[in-house]
């Protein structure tokens, strides 16, 4: 019996080392050379929650800041529902933006102002017009932003705070970039979109750099994983019912081989 | 489950203890229930997802529309019926006898406002979108709609009066957000 | 309950036997008494196979297979649908936890040498098995329509541009086109459903092979009587069942709280056919493979080698000519098994970094030796190993180990 129980353990410990081994290594190789330090986030861990006031004042931000040349497409205004904002500020917050909609009964395109049920209107209406406003640079939409890049919201809230004034020595600058120590290759071609006081919180909180760029990190982290509080909430309940249908089922088991030994 | 049930009864033949009969009988009914709601998030999935109910609600501008005149909108994919009535049709349909009606029901429990018809324009037969919306269609023997599948007429409170259709046309959720803002749904 | 014995029952069962073949291959089947939990994997590989088919079909109802829709359709799963983000988590984990059930099994059958002789079907049918759920999962890759979506199918198809003469044909003629595209995504949609439902055939008969040939057992000795044996059930339907938790344990644990840890950010990026992303990687579980094809500086020559890793499986039951199949009783295979497991690590760790400096070096040394230890170790041994005496029955070793543990 113990040496079953003891194969048994191994199993599993082989196969989470492989896991481990394989994922870590692939993530290890492309963070290696940056520079961005682990943040604490409240959305974190398996209790991990978005932090309601951050991301109404990320909100504030992103549409202050990001929204002249960054879309949300994935996310619609009724998703604002979710995280307490009511429907009326929903409603308001969509219907500032229009949408092309149509055609009507002459045939004919109209816009109108957007409503719960449409995606947040997008800066641009396609990647070429977004390329010659930003001088051919594609300012990527952000839904998914913290999902799709190595390190996550603790990689986006580098890059937000990692610009230096000017390049090291020895760094040649190309025309139109920007030195940033988190960023890939150190050249980025977004000037520092965040500076002090960039907006004025409604809640007063004081709008530092550091302020500003974890609360719409926040906002960004809930726009990649809306269903993160649902999934950790559930995942709780879901591992104590397996883990107690597990122990059932050892003592069942043992009960029913003990006459063979 | 079956091997559960099995498992019960192989148990219980042998030195069979209540214990073990417990233990066996608790085990299963865990095991079933986990099942059982492991079984929920595959059903839910195929119910309407959020981006579909964010549409289930439509507004529409009724000012445009003259007395007599009708349009038709679409809501959660089926088209409705709005109609503003003459005082002579709403006199017609608020003076219909209950037992004339195959599907008994007044003018006023139709409506919220007399000269405003909102009606959910699929025959209660089989499905069919009954003509008399635009003008020059067959409006059936009783002024309001006629279903050309299988001949039912509707009454200008959209009321079943004759074929084969069972029941009255029915009437969606909405409301008046001012005089001339519809809310369907 | 109904009972082949009377009414409704037997009614069916005299037109159709279900009962007598449920009876026979679920309940009475004779199982070595001996069986450890290294042969739990078998069972769990069937359920994660059910899993995956159950969660595929319903995110199949919701899925859109079109270059334009097919990213944003996804992502509508994750966000409109109910419960859309925890079926796509189980069924892109449920990947992942299907190989490592599967190629544990797999060692399993290399340490207690199931291959050999009465087990050579059985053994190749397992072969195909592994190679149709290779494809269906490069295929299911596809699906998401990412970046790494994209450019991995760019590469793996761009392998079999190395056929000669026909090479380039056969690449458009898998693509339906002069690149990855939208006739690539349907044909691969289409048998990424059909696949699943070919592996249950093979399983099928997996199991027809292992019912006709019997268990092999941790000693590796044939069952000689009932006293070798006991019934499936309840015995071994209970020990599955204990496996299966702790299976769901770990399979949960990484859905609910760890859902794209073995995923590529990449991935959340939509496919774009004019921009590579700096470091393609495949999914984990074909590293060590990835690492054979880049071991071999030829393009053909590393496409031969990497089908051949797998291919060379099928003919593993006469490259080790030892009668005896347990490692317990051959000490110096036994130590080679380890040697080899470790050797498939290294290729993976390889594969999962880009081909430079040391890794070049180490990827090449890994591969000679993966292909070594088929093609000269075992052949060796099977002629020079001294292996240890082997017990007289199944009976008597249980008994044995059942009086040393009472003392121990």
């Amino acid at each position: 019996m113990k040496m079953h129980r003891f194969l048994f353990v191994a199993a599993f410990a082989a196969a989470m080392a492989a896991g481990l081994l394989f994922g870590n290594f692939g993530s290890a190789k492309a963070s290696g050379d940056l520079a961005f330090e682990h943040q604490e986030w409240t959305f974190n861990g398996i209790f991990g929650r978005f932090d309601r006031a951050a991301l109404r004042r990320g909100h504030q931000v992103y549409q202050e800041v990001c929204s002249s040349c960054h879309g949300l497409s994935l996310v619609a205004y009724r998703n604002l529902m979710d995280i307490d904002f009511s429907e009326e500020e929903a409603k308001e917050i969509a219907a500032e933006n229009e949408v092309e909609d149509g055609p009507n009964n002459e045939g004919e395109m109209f816009t109108r102002p957007a409503k719960l049920s449409d995606r947040f209107v997008a800066p641009f209406p396609n990647e070429q017009a977004a390329r010659y406003s930003n001088n051919g640079a594609y300012p990527p939409d952000l839904s998914l932003m913290v999902k799709a890049r190595k390190g996550g919201a603790d990689y986006l809230y580098g890059v937000l705070t990692g610009y230096e004034d000017e390049a090291p020595e020895g760094v040649e600058m190309m025309d139109g970039m920007y030195f940033n120590h988190s960023f890939p290759g150190h050249q980025i071609a977004m000037p520092q979109p965040i500076y002090e006081d960039s907006v004025e919180y409604e809640d007063g909180t004081p709008a530092t750099v550091a302020q500003m760029s974890k609360d719409v990190t926040t906002f960004l982290a809930w726009t990649a994983e809306p269903e993160l509080e649902e999934r950790k909430s559930l995942g709780i309940k879901v591992l104590i019912f397996v883990l107690l249908l597990t122990a059932l089922l050892y003592a069942v088991k043992r009960r029913i081989w003990s006459k063979l030994h | 489950m079956a091997t559960k049930a099995k498992a019960e009864k192989a148990a219980t033949g042998e030195d069979g203890g209540s214990r073990r009969d417990f233990l066996i009988l608790a085990t299963s009914a865990v095991g079933a229930t986990g099942a059982a709601l492991a079984a929920w998030p595959l059903v839910d999935s195929m119910n309407p997802s959020a981006d579909v109910l964010a549409l289930s609600a439509t507004e529409v501008d009724i000012s445009p529309i003259e007395v007599g005149q009708a349009i038709t909108i679409q809501w959660r994919g089926k088209p409705v019926f709005i109609r503003h009535r003459t005082a002579d049709e709403i006199a017609r349909a608020e003076n219909t006898k209950l037992d004339e009606l195959p599907d008994p029901q007044t003018d006023q429990d139709r409506v919220e406002k007399p000269q405003w018809l909102v009606l959910v324009g699929v025959c209660t037969h089989l499905g069919c979108i009954p003509l008399g919306q635009k003008v020059g269609e067959p409006r059936g023997d009783w002024g309001g709609w006629f279903c050309p599948c299988h001949g039912s007429h509707y009454d200008l409170s959209g009321r079943i009066r004759k074929g084969p259709a069972p029941k009255n046309l029915s009437v969606p959720p909405y409301t008046f957000l001012d005089d001339t803002m519809l809310r369907i749904g | 309950m109904l009972s082949p014995e009377k009414g409704i029952g037997k009614w069916i069962e005299d037109r159709l036997p279900v009962f007598s073949i449920a009876r026979h291959s679920l309940i009475d089947y004779p199982t070595p008494r001996n069986l450890n939990y290294w042969w739990n994997f078998g069972s769990l590989a069937g359920i994660t196979l059910v899993i995956m088919i159950v969660t595929g079909i319903v995110l199949a109802m919701q899925y859109t297979p079109h270059v334009d829709m097919a990213f944003n359709s996804v992502e509508r799963i994750m966000r409109d649908v109910n419960y859309g983000w925890l079926l796509r988590y189980l069924h892109m984990n449920g990947g992942t936890m299907f190989f490592i059930v599967v190629y544990i099994h797999i060692f399993r059958g290399l340490y207690y040498g199931s291959y050999k002789a009465p087990r050579e079907i059985l053994w190749w049918l397992g072969i195909v098995i592994l190679l149709l759920m290779m494809a269906t999962a490069f295929m299911g890759y596809v699906l998401p329509w990412g970046q790494m979506s994209f450019w991995g199918t760019t590469v793996i198809t761009n392998m079999f541009s190395a056929v000669p003469l026909v090479g380039e044909d056969i690449v458009t003629w898998l693509w339906g086109g002069f690149t990855v595209g939208n006739a690539t995504l349907n044909r691969f949609f289409s048998l990424h459903y059909l696949l699943p439902f070919v592996i249950v055939g093979v399983v099928l008969m997996h199991i027809w092979a292992l019912h006709t040939v019997k268990s092999n057992n941790p000693l590796g000795i044939d069952m000689k009587g009932p006293q070798d044996s006991i019934p499936f059930h309840p015995y071994y339907t209970v020990k599955d069942n204990f496996g299966l938790g702790v299976f769901f344990f770990v399979y949960l644990t990484i859905v609910f709280f760890f859902p794209n840890f073995f995923g590529e950010p990449d991935n959340y990026i939509p496919a774009n056919p004019m921009a590579t992303p700096p470091h393609i990687v495949p999914e984990w579980y074909f590293l060590p493979f990835y690492a054979i094809l880049r071991a071999v500086p030829d393009k053909l020559g590393g496409v031969i080698a990497m089908f051949a890793s797998i291919l060379i499986l099928f003919v593993l039951p006469w490259l080790d000519r030892a009668r005896v199949r347990s490692a317990r009783f051959r000490p110096i295979y036994k130590q080679f098994f380890w040697l080899f497991l470790v050797d498939c690590f290294v290729l993976g760790w390889v594969g999962a970094n880009p081909p430079e400096g040391m890794f070049v070096t180490i990827g090449q040394v890994a591969t000679i030796y993966y292909f070594a230890h088929f093609l000269i170790l075992l052949p060796l041994l099977g002629m020079f190993e001294k292996t240890r005496p082997l017990p007289e029955s199944i009976a008597a070793s249980v008994t044995s180990a059942a009086v040393t543990s009472s003392k121990g």
